[in-house]
């Protein structure tokens, strides 16, 4: 392993990593509820129910974020260099695996380790390292990506 | 008091989204260098875990200790503690796509949002991935009545 010290931003990562952890922050003491956000958007392909309006509203807030950010910096542009096919995969995947296990980097990896939550942890540990192992095997092993 | 939870939940998605931009973890190439831990690794994602779990385990603390929010309604925390096959399985298909194209949900949606057009194409599939598991779900439901009930928990 070698650092990339050139490409590490420690304190924008740092500014945003406590503005996620504040987001979350709002949602559990004024709502009651963990921001989880495959759980969300998984809600919002249920049948209307009283938790719509909240998981639209925090839907938009994440919709609108460019936008606001543009307000004050540039536009933030952002740029997928996987291919298509590769895109509509590892959409598939994302949503059975996190459907299958409730979660994702937001509900598990911040809000339940943050809980201190075992079943999180076990959740973020799996995914971090299958994480690990698929940009290996694409990168170092089949020399795609 | 539900206009109240709209507002927030609008205000709290925003803040995310923004933290998402701002820590840099909307751009894919960033992940993917996170998760290259055998090519030039770049830490930032773990500072970005860091801080956002710096500040939740605060709030969780304060959470844990109520029984209602702040605008007096019920704490919805997850009760679920088994950790089985489905969690694991589950979690491991996640990484593997994340993996693939260094996205998930949150930095997914904030990119449409952001006008990018193969977003729509990751989010279309991701929403498609997670009805088809719903879908199943019920079916076995509706063979086994003793069969589990897809948890509706979010985490």
């Amino acid at each position: 392993m070698t650092v990339a010290w050139s490409a590490f931003t420690p304190w924008s990562a740092l500014v945003g990593g406590v503005l996620i952890g504040l987001a979350s922050a709002v949602l559990v003491l004024f709502n009651g509820r963990i921001a989880g956000i495959s759980g969300i958007l998984a809600g919002l392909l249920e049948p209307p129910s009283a938790d719509t309006r909240w998981r639209l509203a925090f839907t938009i807030g994440l919709v609108a974020a460019p936008l606001c950010f543009a307000l004050l910096r540039a536009w933030p542009s952002v740029t997928i260099t996987a291919t298509p096919l590769e895109v509509i995969i590892a959409g598939a995947l994302v949503g059975v695996g996190t459907r299958l296990g409730s979660g994702c980097t937001s509900g598990h990896g911040v809000c339940g380790l943050s809980r201190l939550s075992p079943r999180s942890l076990v959740a973020t540990g799996t995914f971090m390292g299958a994480g690990f192992l698929t940009v290996f095997l694409a990168r170092h092993v089949l020399g795609i990506g | 008091m539900r206009a109240r939870e709209t507002f927030f939940a609008l205000v709290s998605g925003l803040v995310f989204g923004i933290g998402l931009i701002v820590s840099g973890m909307t751009s894919p190439q960033k992940v993917s260098s996170f998760l290259d831990l055998a090519g030039d690794w770049d830490p930032s994602l773990g500072l970005v875990m860091g801080g956002a779990i710096g500040i939740g385990l605060f709030a969780f603390a304060i959470a844990r200790r109520r029984s209602t929010t702040l605008l007096g309604g019920p704490m919805r925390l997850p009760n679920k503690r088994t950790i089985d096959v489905r969690l694991v399985v589950g979690s491991m298909l996640f990484g593997i796509g994340w993996g693939i194209a260094g996205l998930c949900p949150g930095p997914a949606i904030v990119a449409l949002g952001a006008g990018n057009g193969t977003a729509l194409l990751f989010v279309a599939a991701m929403l498609g991935g997670m009805s088809l598991v719903d879908v199943l779900e019920r079916a076995r439901e509706g063979r086994d009545p003793n069969a589990s009930a897809a948890p509706t928990t979010a985490e």
